[in-house]
C-alpha cells in the first residue's frame, strides 16, 4: 500500500505540473460550463413558471369547473401561474406587455353549448415569441375538452339520443355527477426521474462528467507512458509488487477524478450559481461516476498498444458516451429509443441522478443511478484488471 | 573465495521461435566487475532482465546473496541496483525528486534518505542542478541521473546495461570512473557493453555472449590465451638495428624479431614483463631506443576468433 501511495503521489505531482491535465480536469470544463450558461442560461426550462391569464366570459357551472378547479390544480403543480382578466382584449394586452405567456378565453355560451348540442370552445391565445407556452396552454385546454366529451357521452348514454327531450334538471344532475367522477385534467406531479435541471446546473454537471472521462485516463494511461519512457522497468526492478504499481495508477485516476469533480462542483456553485443538491447525494454520484469512468477508460487503455493510441481511443469513447449520455443536450427528452439507449452510458445515469436530486429528493434518490454507475465500473474494470496485469510485464 | 553476490545458471528465454538466451550462467564475487560483452542482439539485455527480476525466465536459476530471485522476489531485489540501457527517469520531476521517489520505493526515509540523495547527487555530479527538472538536463546529465538512481540504496549488486550508449566522451569517462570506484568499494558490478575498450578497462572478468549463448568467460588474459595470440613490441631505434634484432632473438620470451629501416618489430609473450630485459639487450647491442609501442591482443580478436565475426557486425 505504501508503494502504491508513493506511485500515486508521484503521478499526481507530475499531472498537476502538466498544464494539459490541469486544463482538462479543471479549466476547460469550468470554462465551457460558463459559456453554456452565458449563451443558454436565459432560455426557459422545465423549472420556469409560465404565466397564463384566464377570461371567463361564460360564467356557467361548466366554465367555473375549468377556471376554478382545473386551472388552479395545474397551478398547484408549479408549472404555471394564473392571472385573470375581464375581457379578451385585456388578456391580449397582458400578453403583448409580456405580463403573461398565453391566455384562455372561455366565451359566453360555452356552458350551454357543452350541455346542449355541443360546439363549445375554449380559445387559447399565445405569444408568437413563446410557442412553448401556447402549446402548454393548448394541451391543458384540449385535455379539459376531452374530459367534457367523456361527460357528455356519459349523459347521452343515460338519457338517450335526444337530450333535448330529457328533463333539464335530471341532465344537470347527471352532468354534475359525471363531472365529479371524471378527473377533468390529470395534473400529475412529475416523478423525480423526469425532473429537469436548470440550464446552469445542467451544463455545469454535463461538462464536469464529460471531462471526468478525460481526467481519469491520466492515471491508467500513464502505465503505457511508463513503458514508453522506460521507467516501468525500473519500477519492476524495485522491491515492490506489481499490484502496487497497478494500485498506484488506479489511485491516481480516482484522486484526480474526485478532485476535478469536487473543484468543479464548488466552482460552479460559487461562480455560476449551479444548484447541485444534497451534498451527500452529489458525493455518492461523484464516487459512482469516477468509478465508472475509471473502469471504462482503463478498459480502453488496455486495448491500446501505445499511450498515444490509448489517448485517441479514450477521447473517442469519452465523446461518444458523453453525447449519448446527454451531457450537451437533454437526450432523455428527445425520443423514447434514444432515451433508453442513453441509459447504456454512465453519463446518463449521472445526469439522471442529479436530476432526481434537483427535484428536492434526499440523498437516497440517487442510489439507483449510483448503483448503475458502480455496475458499469465493476464490469468494465474487472475486464480491465485482467488485462492491466499483463501490461506490467515486459 | 567469499560467497558470490550473484549466481545465475542455465538461463533460458524464448520469444516465440526465437531463442534469445540459452544456457547462460556465471557468478560475480563482491568487488568484482563482470562484463557481458557481445554485439547488439546477442542476448545481453534479455539476460540481465532475467537477472534483475524484470522478465520471467523459461528455465534457470538466479540467486542474489544466496536468496533466490524471481520477478516477484522483494528481498532479493532489494540487493540489486538496476540501471537500464534506455533512460528511465521522470522528465517532469527534478533530479532530486527523481532520486527521492526511487529512494522511498526502496524503503529509505527520513534523514538517511536526505543524506543519501545528497551523496548520490555529489557522486553523479548533479548537486548544483538538483532542483532543475530532468527534462532540462543535457544527455550526459540524464545518463548520470539514470545511474545515480541505481546507486541510491547502496546495492550489493549493480547491474548496468550499456550505460554509455549515446554519451559524450567526458560523461562516458566519468561513468567509467564511477564504476571503477564502486567496484573498489566492494560492490559487485554486472556491466553489459558492446564496446570492447570498456570491457577491457573496467572488467575483472568478461563473458562473451553471442546468439544467446555464453561462448567463453574469464579474465582478459585468459580469454586472449584462448586465441593464442602474443603481444607485439615496436622499438624505434637509432644505431645497429640488425645487431639489436639478433640479440633480442636470444631472449626466451621473444618469438620473433624483425629489423626494419628505422625500427625493430618483436613478437613477445607478456610484453610488459619482458620489456625491461628487451630494452637492456637492445642497449647492449649498441642501439638507442627513441620510442616504444606495445600492442597486446584484444578482446576484439577474441570475439572474432570465437564467433567468426567482428564485435560491431
Amino acid at each position: 500500500m505504501r508503494a502504491a501511495l508513493l506511485i500515486a503521489g508521484k503521478d499526481l505531482r507530475q499531472r498537476l505540473r502538466d498544464r494539459s491535465a490541469v486544463m482538462v480536469a479543471f479549466l476547460v470544463p469550468l470554462g465551457l460550463a460558463f459559456i453554456f450558461d452565458l449563451t443558454l442560461g436565459g432560455l426557459p426550462t422545465g423549472g420556469t413558471r409560465l404565466t397564463f391569464v384566464v377570461v371567463d366570459a361564460d360564467g356557467t357551472e361548466v366554465s367555473r369547473i375549468f377556471v376554478e378547479e382545473v386551472l388552479p390544480q395545474v397551478e398547484e403543480g408549479g408549472a404555471i401561474e394564473l392571472r385573470t382578466a375581464r375581457s379578451e382584449e385585456a388578456a391580449r394586452q397582458l400578453i403583448q406587455d409580456a405580463k403573461a405567456d398565453a391566455a384562455f378565453v372561455v366565451p359566453a355560451g360555452f356552458g350551454d353549448a357543452v350541455q346542449g348540442t355541443g360546439g363549445g370552445e375554449i380559445r387559447v391565445i399565445g405569444d408568437v415569441d413563446e410557442p412553448t407556452a401556447a402549446q402548454v396552454a393548448g394541451s391543458i385546454a384540449r385535455s379539459f375538452a376531452a374530459d367534457l366529451d367523456a361527460v357528455r357521452l356519459s349523459v347521452a348514454t343515460v338519457v338517450g339520443a335526444d337530450p333535448a327531450a330529457a328533463d333539464p334538471e335530471e341532465v344537470a344532475a347527471l352532468s354534475g355527477r359525471a363531472a365529479g367522477v371524471a378527473n377533468p385534467v390529470a395534473v400529475v406531479d412529475a416523478a423525480a426521474t423526469t425532473k429537469v435541471l436548470d440550464i446552469t446546473t445542467y451544463y455545469a454537471a454535463g461538462m464536469a462528467v464529460f471531462f471526468l472521462f478525460f481526467t481519469v485516463q491520466f492515471g491508467v494511461a500513464s502505465l503505457l507512458e511508463e513503458r514508453k519512457e522506460g521507467t516501468l522497468s525500473r519500477l519492476l526492478a524495485a522491491p515492490i509488487g506489481r499490484s502496487s504499481i497497478l494500485g498506484g495508477k488506479l489511485l491516481t485516476s480516482f484522486v484526480l477524478g474526485v478532485l476535478s469533480m469536487t473543484t468543479l462542483i464548488v466552482a460552479t456553485s460559487l461562480l455560476l450559481g449551479a444548484r447541485w443538491g444534497s451534498p451527500l447525494g452529489v458525493g455518492l454520484l461523484v464516487v459512482g461516476g469516477v468509478f465508472a469512468a475509471m473502469g471504462v477508460m482503463a478498459l480502453v487503455a488496455t486495448l491500446a498498444k501505445t499511450a498515444e493510441q490509448a489517448g485517441n481511443w479514450q477521447a473517442i469513447i469519452a465523446v461518444v458516451l458523453g453525447m449519448l449520455g446527454g451531457v450537451f443536450f437533454p437526450i432523455s427528452q428527445v425520443s423514447g429509443a434514444l432515451s433508453r439507449l442513453s441509459l447504456l452510458t454512465p453519463q446518463a445515469w449521472f445526469m439522471r441522478g442529479l436530476s432526481d436530486l434537483s427535484g428536492g429528493g434526499d440523498w437516497a434518490v440517487v442510489l439507483p443511478a449510483v448503483l448503475a454507475m458502480l455496475t458499469f465500473g465493476a464490469v468494465t474494470g474487472s475486464v480491465a484488471m485482467l488485462r492491466l496485469e499483463r501490461m506490467t510485464r515486459l | 573465495m567469499s560467497q558470490p553476490v550473484l549466481e545465475c545458471r542455465d538461463l533460458r528465454k524464448t520469444f516465440g521461435d526465437l531463442v534469445a538466451v540459452n544456457g547462460v550462467g556465471f557468478t560475480i564475487a563482491p568487488g568484482e566487475t563482470y562484463g557481458l560483452l557481445g554485439p547488439n542482439g546477442a542476448g545481453k539485455t534479455t539476460s540481465i532482465s532475467m537477472i534483475a527480476g524484470l522478465l520471467e525466465r523459461d528455465a534457470g536459476d538466479v540467486s542474489v546473496e544466496g536468496k533466490p530471485l524471481t520477478t516477484t522476489s522483494v528481498e532479493a531485489k532489494s540487493a540489486i541496483g538496476y540501471v537500464p540501457q534506455d533512460l528511465a527517469i521522470y522528465p517532469d520531476l527534478s533530479g532530486r525528486e527523481n532520486l527521492r521517489f526511487f529512494a522511498r520505493l526502496y524503503g529509505m526515509h527520513g534523514d538517511d534518505l536526505t543524506r543519501r540523495v545528497d551523496e548520490v547527487l555529489e557522486i553523479v555530479g548533479l548537486a548544483d542542478r538538483a532542483g532543475d527538472l530532468a527534462k532540462e538536463y543535457s544527455g550526459g546529465m540524464k545518463r548520470r541521473l539514470n545511474i545515480g538512481i541505481g546507486l541510491l540504496h547502496r546495492p550489493r549488486l549493480l547491474i548496468l546495461d550499456e550505460p554509455t550508449v549515446g554519451v559524450d566522451p567526458q560523461s562516458r569517462n566519468s561513468i567509467l570512473e564511477s564504476v571503477d570506484h564502486l567496484s573498489a568499494e566492494g560492490m559487485a558490478v554486472l556491466y553489459t557493453t558492446h564496446y570492447m575498450e570498456e570491457a577491457e578497462r573496467l572488467c575483472d572478468r568478461v563473458g562473451i555472449i553471442d546468439l544467446g549463448e555464453l561462448r567463453a568467460e574469464g579474465t582478459r588474459r585468459e580469454l586472449v590465451g584462448l586465441v593464442g595470440q602474443r603481444d607485439q613490441v615496436v622499438l624505434a631505434l637509432a644505431g645497429n638495428i640488425e645487431a639489436a634484432a639478433r640479440a633480442c632473438s636470444g631472449i626466451p620470451a621473444v618469438h620473433d624479431a624483425s629489423p626494419k629501416e628505422d625500427h625493430l618489430e618483436l613478437v613477445v609473450d607478456e610484453a610488459r614483463k619482458a620489456l625491461p630485459r628487451i630494452l637492456e639487450t637492445v642497449a647492449d647491442a649498441g642501439a638507442s631506443v627513441r620510442a616504444v609501442e606495445v600492442t597486446e591482443p584484444n578482446l576484439e580478436a577474441v570475439f572474432l576468433h570465437l564467433t567468426g565475426k567482428a564485435l560491431r557486425d
